[in-house]
């Protein structure tokens, strides 16, 4: 699927929604082991080995850091890109500046 | 991208949770996310181009910023303070409007004026709903999502577009979903049309901290909302902390800021004598200085609670003087300083600071300020020190040209501030014969000093070179200062009759 920043994907196989914050292009991106897609479409088998589930707020990428997602609703499924697991992006705690 | 993202994400997660307390009114995320729906209802049918707020802080900012998003149309709140043919001028730029405005100001707007025109309380009855519905997100992707007029301390106010993905980009780069404790709640006392109010409840809602509003800022009335509402965060302009010190050094009764943890403060110059006495007065509290602009959609560096700790009273003068810097970049964006013919500067070498990121717009109506590759020159100077703290210097614009020699007002205030029978002080550039433009002090004494205009030339004298020292001074009773305590420097050199 094409991602683009901004973009909204929904999992086929749980309740899982992603924006995408960063990538562009052709990325092979599954949650639950099923591809997500921009419309909701008929949902899927949830496959035992992409069952780790998602975080609401959490930002997700993969190795290389050149795609970056947020969880804007969680879900039981694993994000995944080729069968790689997504890692949970640690970011650094600001203190509020406002 | 769109804005509402935030306080649809919050609402899905903890929709019972008070978000905001208006007036002793408490508001759940679930029912604020329920009425910026139906406020996007009523700014759809409305047809109007712009959703705008004419008034103080109240629930109903948050639902029409929200609701305004929702619906794909920019929000534009207004200075309250303006005066009547001002704020009829505004409204002629936002044409058609939704407009909001206190009861008091509703009677001001020219007949026809606004496509929509109701008071807030009327929007809250209109919206008070706990159902919500799906939405189509508006798919306009380099949306507007708001607009807010520069104070127009040069001219006509200028629009400044802050685009959904500038916002989005601010909130998600630097605010942790959800990260505040149910028991957090911040005190929001600037004014919905300003940046830092804005970015105040974005971030607020993003964290699911409650917001606590105080409409009409008084030290008094900040004090008591800090202690009956358990306010754990806040965030206060210059003036407002200089105020509240005050307060709390001519008041007999003992202040309760017992759950007072952190304290930002942003918007001005902090003098640091108010830093200083802030951090011994409230030992415990956490204190983070932070800069930013309108057109960047609010804090580009800041400088944190370790650091105001660290420098305070430090021995080594290269690390104290950190508590006079606004910090380091935030990780989100990137900060160059520049040379005038716009060559980059090393450590230590004052020029302009540039910044370029995802938050930044440096966009106004019309014009967009940012060169290619998305520097923004934000026109205050500045230097960043071997560390990476970030010190300004002040407007690049208010920089004095004395026969040649660029001086920054700061360095000759800061001087003059170290006096100690010396209140406030503003030093600007008054046409010369001799020099082309020369130095002006206008100084405002505390009461019972007494103090010549010799003494103050001999301090900077002392402490500066010659080409220093204001060649007029002025004594007066107060400087012009706008609402948010921003200095008036054009009305400063008008004393001096320029």
């Amino acid at each position: 699927m094409q991602l683009k920043a901004g973009t909204k994907l929904h999992s086929s196989a749980c309740d899982t929604d992603v924006m995408v914050i960063k990538g562009s292009g052709e990325v092979n991106l599954t949650c639950g082991g099923t591809q997500m897609t921009v419309a909701r479409g008929s949902m899927g088998e949830l496959d035992a080995a992409f069952a780790q589930g998602t975080a609401m707020g959490k930002r997700y990428q993969n190795e290389d850091g050149s795609v970056e997602l947020l969880c804007i609703k969680p879900g039981k499924g694993t994000l995944a890109i080729d069968g790689v697991p997504l890692a949970i992006k640690a970011t650094k705690a600001l203190p509020s500046s406002d | 991208m769109n804005i509402s993202l935030v306080l649809q994400m919050a609402a899905d997660t903890f929709p019972d949770r008070v978000a905001l307390t208006s007036h002793g009114v408490h508001y759940t995320y679930g029912r604020l996310y329920a009425s910026a729906q139906a406020a996007a209802g009523l700014i759809a049918e409305s047809g109007a181009s712009y959703v705008s707020y004419l008034g103080e802080s109240s629930a109903a900012t948050v639902i029409a910023l929200f609701g305004a998003a929702m619906a794909g149309k920019p929000f534009a709140p207004l200075n309250y303070r303006l005066t009547v043919a001002e704020t009829n001028r505004l409204i002629e730029r936002l044409h058609p409007v939704f407009l909001v405005a206190d009861e008091d100001k509703m009677a001001t707007v020219p007949d026809g004026a606004a496509a929509v025109l109701m008071s807030p309380a009327r929007l809250l009855e209109a919206t008070a709903s706990d159902e919500t519905g799906e939405w189509d997100e508006p798919q306009d992707e380099e949306g507007v999502a708001v607009q807010l007029f520069t104070s127009g301390t040069t001219g006509e106010p200028k629009a400044a577009l802050l685009r959904n993905q500038n916002l989005l980009g601010y909130i998600l780069g630097t605010v942790e979903f959800a990260s505040a404790e149910e028991d957090e709640a911040m005190l929001m006392s600037v004014p919905p049309y300003h940046i830092a109010g804005i970015s105040a409840v974005l971030s607020s809602i993003y964290a699911m901290r409650r917001i606590v509003q105080l409409p009409q800022f008084t030290p008094a009335e900040w004090l008591r909302h800090c202690s009956e509402q358990k306010v754990t965060n806040a965030f206060v302009v210059p003036t407002m902390l200089t105020r509240i010190i005050a307060h709390l050094d001519e008041s007999s009764e003992p202040a309760d800021l017992s759950t007072l943890r952190a304290l930002a403060f942003g918007g001005g110059k902090m003098p640091l004598p108010v830093v200083e006495r802030a951090l011994t007065l409230f030992p415990t509290v956490s204190f983070t200085n932070a800069y930013g602009l309108t057109e960047t959609s609010s804090t580009i560096a800041l400088l944190g609670p370790d650091d105001h700790r660290e420098a305070h009273n430090h021995p080594d003068p290269m690390v104290a003087r950190r508590l006079d810097s606004v910090g380091k970049p935030l990780p989100t964006v990137e900060v160059e300083i520049r040379a005038e013919d716009g060559s980059v500067l090393g450590p230590n070498q004052l020029g302009e600071v540039y910044v370029r990121g995802p938050q930044v717009s440096g966009e106004y109506q019309g014009r967009k300020l940012t060169d290619e590759d998305g520097w923004f020159p934000t026109r205050d100077s500045g230097f960043i020190d071997d560390e990476g703290f970030l010190f300004l210097a002040g407007r690049i614009d208010d920089v004095v040209v004395r026969g040649g020699e660029n001086i920054s007002p700061g360095e000759v205030e800061a001087v003059l501030r170290e006096h100690a029978g010396i209140d406030d002080v503003a030093v600007v550039g008054v046409p010369s014969v001799e020099w082309g433009e020369t130095l002006a002090a206008a100084i405002v004494l505390k009461p019972t000093a007494r103090v010549s205009a010799d003494d103050l030339q001999s301090l900077v004298r002392g402490k500066l070179r010659s080409s220093r020292v204001p060649e007029h001074v002025r004594f007066v009773e107060a400087l012009p200062y706008n609402d948010l305590g921003k200095l008036l420097r054009r009305e400063v050199k008008g004393l001096f009759g320029t």
